[in-house]
């Protein structure tokens, strides 16, 4: 009887743990700090710079939340991850939201419980060979060796792509992007594969980029995107309105230049307005302050800014926005209307 | 007599649990047998309802799906439509391949450093004990990982045994050493092959025999039966001549560069040879302080006794210091094994496919299963040290002094 009362009390004791874990919000102000799961390193998109400050197209996801949560887009944690460690980070609540170049898939979404807020970057899996193997289609690679990040969907594809075209590879299993370019540029592997973004950002860290070419062929789809944890809504309709946030700002024109002019009184266009928090109460919806988005932009600039400091053709990654542009500019990035 | 035994049963008092020694153990046992089922309770309830809170249950139906993934060393049948049970297969077969070669090289390497260890030759014993204290004093990972780097990037990748004029060549013209491991020639079998490696074991038996019979003619009567030269005649002779006679049925398939890699003869992956060549070294260099220890146990006496009677130096180890010091050896010799199996766990370091790589990593990343994964991880490495373990105890026990 005795053992039953104090095993129920223990229960009732993990319950009320569990239960005061899924309000991420609360923990997030309570902690001051926000815990943003990064990669180890992957230029352009989360690496940290000269002085250890994490920079980057991932990074700014992470800092764009913060602001709006806490004000102060450098109040974040960051926590580098391997491919393999991310979900468990993410699942034990380690992290309070995923910017890691992550693939939103289904199994992902349901089975591994959690929820994807958006797409920031919609990507393809790639392959990189160096120009003096002489291939010119991933067709051409029947018996290479192939480096893989483990546990990633790019795993998965280049087994299928691979099966389907009744071609034989090695796999060349590998933790990090920094072990990848070790054993690519030894010759230990003949060709990389991995997201198109991911190669782009590799290549422009080689002491000669243009040695080595990314094979036209794209094997899949991957829109990679923020997640946080499946469960606790407030947090995830955080994280996927700052997004939004983000990228509306582009196509109504907010910028870092104008963002705080903008905000500080009501304009002429309504939904910048409610954007902005100077008409209606859209923040107080979500449990923030009004001007949560205007924080928010302030951090490092809308999508597009954000789009061009970091990976843009202007960068050594030398992305196009491709995808990734606006609707209006043929692309695909599209936030649902603020009101 | 039950007025002599009633008085001691009633003079037990609940106080007697903490002053008398007879159950002062019992009571401390008990208490920490309750603290222990209550600690692991509380884990295990802990546990269940955080799963239930975040709708996850226990469940290994993802075991008979496809794995969807290639591994690059199978030692069975497997490809990415195989399942996930066959994935861990793969794993549990690679983790005992690299176990099992790094105990036998890992042994080999010990005896003969622990032996020399004790040699009389200044330069020799030296050269010993910096081996040993080198790599007993570096964690095990950092030698994996130094072998691996090294082995990537001093080695020529298969390309530079390309063209005309290749920077590299194969050497012998049968062995590739390359950044991606090392190809060595493989045996095909053809027809008659199982004849030659039957006159093989049938030769090795003869020379057991052979050997029996020379100590027993010995000690029956004082004759000394010459076996080396004979014993190696029996060694290569019958087998060489099954060989030609049956027009040399096994061949060699060597390693020859076609496309990206060499293709035929067998491949030592470089991730295997690391690990191998790391746990091999590192636990060698315990196994030899083990040795060395085993032979110092052994009571001086027994060497100048064996020496007195006139044995020579190597005659006095192999018959008179190694047979007993093997009792004094293989206790610790147990420990190392178990840890050269846990140690190969490692082996996700430099990406080869151990069990740890295949069901505890791949498979847990791309089912997100972790704790069934984890707990099946833990179960193998459970069953494999417990059956070391066992075996070792029976291999122990029939070297041990028997007491009579
Ligand atoms: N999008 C894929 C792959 C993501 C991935 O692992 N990308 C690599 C290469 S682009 C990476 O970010 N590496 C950085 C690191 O090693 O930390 C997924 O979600 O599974």
């Amino acid at each position: 009887m005795k053992k039953t009362v104090f095993l129920g009390a223990l229960t009732a004791t993990s319950l009320i743990a569990g239960a005061a874990a899924a309000a991420t919000l609360d923990d997030v102000k309570a902690r001051g700090k926000l815990n943003c799961g990064v990669t180890t390193g992957l230029a352009g998109f989360s690496a940290p710079d000269a002085n250890g400050r994490w920079e980057g197209f991932d990074v700014a996801v992470c800092r764009a939340v913060a602001a709006a949560v806490l004000g102060d887009p450098e109040a974040v944690e960051f926590v580098s991850t391997t491919g393999k460690t991310r979900f468990t980070a993410l699942a034990s609540g380690e992290i309070d939201l995923l910017a890691r170049n992550t693939t939103w898939t289904f199994s992902r979404d349901t089975d591994l419980k959690f929820d994807f807020v958006g797409v920031n970057y919609y990507d393809g899996q790639g392959f990189i060979v160096p120009k003096a193997l002489g291939v010119t289609s991933a067709k051409d690679l029947d018996g290479a060796t192939v480096c893989i990040q483990t546990g990633s969907t790019t795993e998965l594809n280049l087994a299928d792509f691979f099966r389907k075209n009744g071609m034989s590879y090695e796999p060349v299993p590998i933790e990090t992007n920094a072990e990848a370019i070790q054993q690519y540029t030894a010759g230990a592997c003949d060709t990389y594969t991995t997201d198109a973004s991911g190669l782009a950002s590799t290549r422009a860290t080689f002491e000669t980029p243009s040695d080595h070419v990314i094979l036209p062929e794209i094997i899949s789809k991957e829109p990679l995107g923020p997640l946080v944890r499946h469960g606790d809504n407030d947090w995830g309709d955080i994280a996927r309105w700052t997004l939004n946030a983000l990228i509306a700002a582009e196509e109504l024109g907010v910028t870092s230049a104008n963002v705080a002019e903008m905000s500080a009184s009501a304009g002429t266009s309504p939904e910048v307005n409610r954007l902005l928090g100077t008409e209606g109460d859209l923040g107080a919806m979500i449990g923030l302050d009004a001007d949560w988005a205007a924080k928010a932009i302030a951090a490092n600039g809308n999508y597009g800014e954000i789009f061009e400091k970091t990976i843009g053709e202007n960068t050594p990654i030398g992305l196009a926005r491709g995808l990734n542009a606006q609707w209006t500019n043929g692309g695909l990035l599209y936030s649902p209307p603020f009101r | 007599m039950s007025a002599l035994t009633d008085p001691h049963r009633e003079s037990f008092r609940l106080s007697m649990l903490l002053s008398d020694t007879r159950y002062r153990s019992y009571t401390f046992q008990g208490i920490a047998l309750a603290f222990l089922i209550a600690v692991m309770a509380f884990l295990g309830a802990n546990l269940l309802s955080n799963l239930a809170a975040q709708g996850l249950d226990i469940s290994y139906e993802f075991l008979g799906s496809p794995s969807g993934y290639d591994i690059n060393q199978r030692p069975i049948e497997y490809d990415s439509q195989s399942t996930h049970l066959r994935a861990s297969v793969v794993g549990i077969l690679n983790t005992l391949i690299v176990a099992v070669l790094a105990c036998v090289s890992a042994t080999v390497i010990g005896v003969f450093a622990g032996v020399l260890r004790l040699s009389n030759n200044w330069l020799v014993r030296k050269i010993m004990a910096i081996y040993v204290e080198a790599f007993r004093n570096v964690p095990v990972l950092i030698w994996i990982l130094i072998i691996f780097s090294i082995m990537t990037v001093s080695l020529p990748a298969p390309s530079a045994f390309r063209g005309e004029d290749p920077d590299s060549s194969l050497l012998f013209g049968a062995f590739a050493f390359t950044n991606r491991g090392v190809y060595i020639p493989a045996p095909i079998m053809g027809p008659g092959a199982w004849f030659v490696i039957g006159a093989f074991i049938a030769s090795i038996i003869g020379i057991i025999a052979l050997r029996r019979h020379a100590v027993k003619v010995l000690y029956d009567s004082g004759k000394v039966v010459k076996t080396f030269w004979p014993s190696v005649a029996l060694f290569f002779l019958p087998t060489l001549i099954v060989f030609f006679l049956l027009g040399r049925p096994i061949g060699l398939d060597l390693p020859a560069l076609k496309g990206f890699n060499f293709q035929g003869g067998i491949q030592l992956r470089g991730s295997l040879i690391a690990l191998w060549f790391a746990l091999s070294i590192y636990t060698g260099a315990f196994i030899a302080e083990n040795v060395r220890a085993g032979i110092q146990a052994i009571s001086r006496g027994q060497s100048e006794a064996a020496a007195a009677l006139g044995l020579r130096p190597r005659r006095i180890m192999n018959l008179v210091v190694l047979p007993q010091a093997l009792r004094v050896i293989i206790p610790p010799l147990v420990s190392h094994y178990l840890n050269i199996t846990k140690n190969s766990s490692l082996a996700i370091a430099v990406g080869y496919m151990d069990v740890t790589g295949t069901l505890g990593g791949i498979t847990l990343n791309q089912t997100g299963r972790a704790i069934e994964c984890v707990l099946l991880l833990m179960l193998f490495y459970l069953v494999i040290s417990l059956s070391i373990s066992t075996a070792m105890n029976i291999y122990n026990n029939s070297v041990k002094l028997r007491e009579r």
